[in-house]
């Protein structure tokens, strides 16, 4: 099942020849063959310890994503949203299925496409739209965007937009918690682009090394931006990367929950008992542009068509119907009530005002010694 | 839900000359220099099929090819050093950051190897790093820096930061000829700003770097400022020209090395300076350009030289706070009216 890529020139990519474009080694080439029902339609691995009510609490968490960021995209088109939306439709399975393997105590580091995460880690999806919308009552107060703010009760440690700078920023949360004899995992999310990068490296090097709790969950979603993953990398599968660290690497379907799930928890367990790192690979798909503003231009439909029938929910969904864990009349209330708490969070965060001007010189650093920024005085102003 | 959008797609070489936006300016001439010397060529993020995140280098993958257009992994280091590793070897990269921003993690490759290869060894460098910069479009604060400080203290990058469309064109052409690595700063509100439309020669030519431009000819005060700011500070004029103030708007263009003796000639006519920059205030170069003046033309003053730049934090997302941050045209107006009555 060989797909082209329709790029212009594409045939004449030096030293990418030959590579495969996604899909072409896509999710279910890799790891054992996914699970179909009696149709021939994908369903979710079967293998699992997860009981039907966390199958539903998944359940639930997945719905929420993409729920929260469709969303998301009309209050962008109302002119609500202040800054981009950066969806995760097609791979909101990698995000939710690798938090949920955690405990409470542990910590991950998002990025920007990973909403989902955010939301098992137990942030409110009002946190959320307040952010977004730039409010006041957002966790940043308006002075971050979208899903870079932090809570450290709950785990959270938000992202910058630097893409790897959180790598070496988790092997040091995995450190500290070390020092101080908790037992604690660190989970960071890095893109197929992100790993490029130096901090990339020298952060998951540092923490090899060290033999630190640290998982790394490679989001193969085939594009960073507009680049494919072949001229991003020359290895075949980014988990083959592991072994340049020392530190075991693994391969798992992003579309389906269920497995992101068992092989995070198995890393989890690894981790925390002392194994060291572990890198993680979900082969998952990027549907949406980077954007919203991004047209897409670089992608061929096949490729996105393709895609859109290994959609996740979609999978899960048929995977709790056709193994009778769950009735259509047990999903559908689960939708109603994630939709009952979107619009409730959606009214908060619309009811909240934009943050004080003010506000903006404070807490650079420690107020109580260092004086807020305020605008400098010119002469004669008292 | 389908999601399938593939558009065809063809970008059109731009005219050659004729009205043009900012952004079209640069792309323009970064296109003529291609055509000019083969040596030239485009290297960055997304800057192949997508034509770069704003669109700089939009057409350019179709018209020149893979070999001159390259799409690199999201690494600015490698993007840095290999531009300059090319140039040694005679090529003649222009380097896009997809925002200047992300210049940090190239930061390295660019102070320690780029600025300091023609001081060691004779070995020039003809490289090109540019990308968007600046704030003031909400979007927070890692996609609104203004870099020029950071790079000012390092001996060996010569910096630019254009204002008008015709500006940016002969700047980019300037930076491409230019035997040492040039910093070529575009402010990305200025990139479709109709207002910045106009026609632009047909003919080649370039725009000197380390030469400063009078944007407005004035007798009562200078303001001095660059990018973006110009246009605050002419609008500012054109107010205090009503109250019957007339302003000297003194655009620097190349930041290092700066033109010094346009600064100093407008110091001596008008005798009153503020200093406007997007930046913080703190470390900004603001002070460099006041030491300036203070050293080399403080007879001439009459009143003390006055700072207008952003507060002392990191640029917010959210609109109140950001415009709060950033340098307003009313604060510009105060400065400036305090100035004229001291
Ligand atoms: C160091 C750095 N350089 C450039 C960028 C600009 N940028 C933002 S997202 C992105 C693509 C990221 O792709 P990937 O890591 O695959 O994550 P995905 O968007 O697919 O989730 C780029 C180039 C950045 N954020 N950081
Ligand atoms: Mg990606």
């Amino acid at each position: 099942m060989k797909t082209e890529t329709k790029r212009k020139g594409a045939s004449k990519q030096g030293a990418a020849k030959g590579r495969k474009d996604a899909g072409a080694n896509g999710a279910n080439g890799v790891t054992s063959s996914p699970s179909t029902a009696a149709d021939g339609e994908l369903i979710c691995t079967t293998e699992t310890t997860l009981g039907a009510e966390q199958l539903l609490e998944l359940y639930r968490y997945l719905l929420l994503t993409r729920l929260v960021e469709e969303r998301l995209v009309n209050l962008y088109r109302q002119t609500k949203v202040v800054g981009g939306v950066f969806r995760s439709l097609g791979q909101e399975a990698t995000a939710v299925g690798t938090c949920y393997a955690l405990e409470s105590r542990d910590f991950i580091a998002p990025l920007i496409r990973d909403l989902g995460a955010v939301l098992v880690k137990g942030i409110r999806p009002r946190e959320i739209f307040a952010q977004y919308m730039a409010k006041a009552w957002g966790p940043s107060e308006g002075r971050d965007l979208n899903i870079h703010f932090g809570n450290m009760e709950k785990g959270f440690i938000g992202p910058i937009s630097h893409l790897g700078d959180m790598i070496p920023v988790m092997t040091g949360i995995a450190l500290g918690a070390r020092m101080q004899q908790k037992e604690i995992v660190a989970l960071a999310y890095i893109g197929d682009g992100g790993m490029s990068t130096g901090a990339f490296h020298e952060g998951l090097n540092f923490a090899a090394v060290q033999r630190l709790p640290v998982i790394i969950i490679a989001e193969h979603n085939w594009y960073a931006y507009s680049t494919p993953t072949r001229l991003q990398t020359a290895v075949e599968n980014l988990a083959d990367k592991a072994a340049g660290y020392g530190i075991p690497g693994h391969i798992v379907d992003g579309n389906d929950i269920i497995a992101c799930y068992e092989v995070t928890k198995r890393a989890a367990d690894y981790a925390r008992s002392g194994g060291g790192a572990v890198l993680i690979e979900a082969k998952t798909y990027r549907r949406k542009g980077h954007a919203e503003h991004d047209d897409q231009r670089y992608i061929s439909a096949e490729e996105l068509e393709m895609w859109e029938k290994r959609d996740p929910v979609d999978r899960f969904t048929r995977h709790l119907l056709t193994q009778e864990i769950a009735t259509q009349a047990q999903l559908d209330a689960i939708v109603a009530d994630v939709q009952r708490e979107i619009d409730e969070d959606v009214a908060w965060a619309e009811e909240s005002p934009m943050p004080d001007a003010e506000k903006v010189a404070y807490g650079v650093f420690d107020n109580s010694i260092v004086p807020p920024a305020f605008r400098p005085k010119i002469f004669g102003d008292k | 839900m389908s999601t399938a959008t593939k558009k065809e797609h063809k970008s059109n070489r731009p005219a050659r000359g004729g009205v043009a936006t900012f952004i079209e300016a640069i792309r323009q001439g970064i296109w003529e220099e291609m055509e000019r010397d083969p040596t030239v060529f485009v290297i960055g993020e997304d800057v192949g099929a997508y034509g770069g995140a704003f669109k700089v280098t939009d057409g350019l993958l179709d018209e020149f090819g893979e070999g001159r257009v390259i799409d690199t992994p999201i690494s600015e280091a490698a993007i840095v050093g290999a531009a300059c590793g090319a140039a040694l070897m005679g090529m003649r990269p222009v380097a896009e950051f997809q925002f200047i921003d992300f210049i940090s993690p190239g930061f390295d490759m660019l102070t320690n190897y780029a600025a300091k290869c023609r001081y060691r060894w004779g070995a020039g460098l003809p490289t090109v790093f540019r990308g968007p910069c600046g704030a003031g479009v909400h979007s927070g604060p890692f996609h609104s820096v203004n870099a020029e400080a950071f790079f000012l203290n390092t001996a060996g990058l010569k910096i630019v930061e254009p204002s008008t469309a015709y500006d940016a064109k002969g700047l980019i052409k300037a930076a491409i000829r230019d035997p040492d690595p040039v910093l070529y700063f575009e402010h990305k509100k200025l990139y479709r700003l109709p207002r910045l439309r106009e026609e632009l020669p047909e003919d080649d030519y370039i725009v000197e770097i380390g030469k400063a431009r009078t944007a407005r000819a004035g007798r009562d005060l200078s303001i001095i400022t660059f990018g973006a700011q110009v246009l605050n500070a002419l609008d500012a004029a054109a107010e205090l020209e009503r109250e019957g103030l007339d302003v000297e708007v003194i655009d620097l263009r190349t930041l290092a090395p700066m033109d010094k003796e346009a600064i100093l000639a407008s110091v001596k006519k008008t005798n009153k300076v503020l200093i406007l920059h997007e930046a913080a205030r703190t470390g900004g170069i603001g002070g460099e350009i006041a030491a300036t003046i203070a050293e080399e033309a403080f007879e001439w003053l009459d009143a003390p030289v006055v700072r207008v730049a952003s507060i002392d934090t990191p640029v917010p997302y959210s609109p109140p706070l950001e415009e709060y941050h950033l340098p307003q045209i009313k604060d510009v107006l105060e400065a400036a009216r305090k100035l004229a009555a001291y």
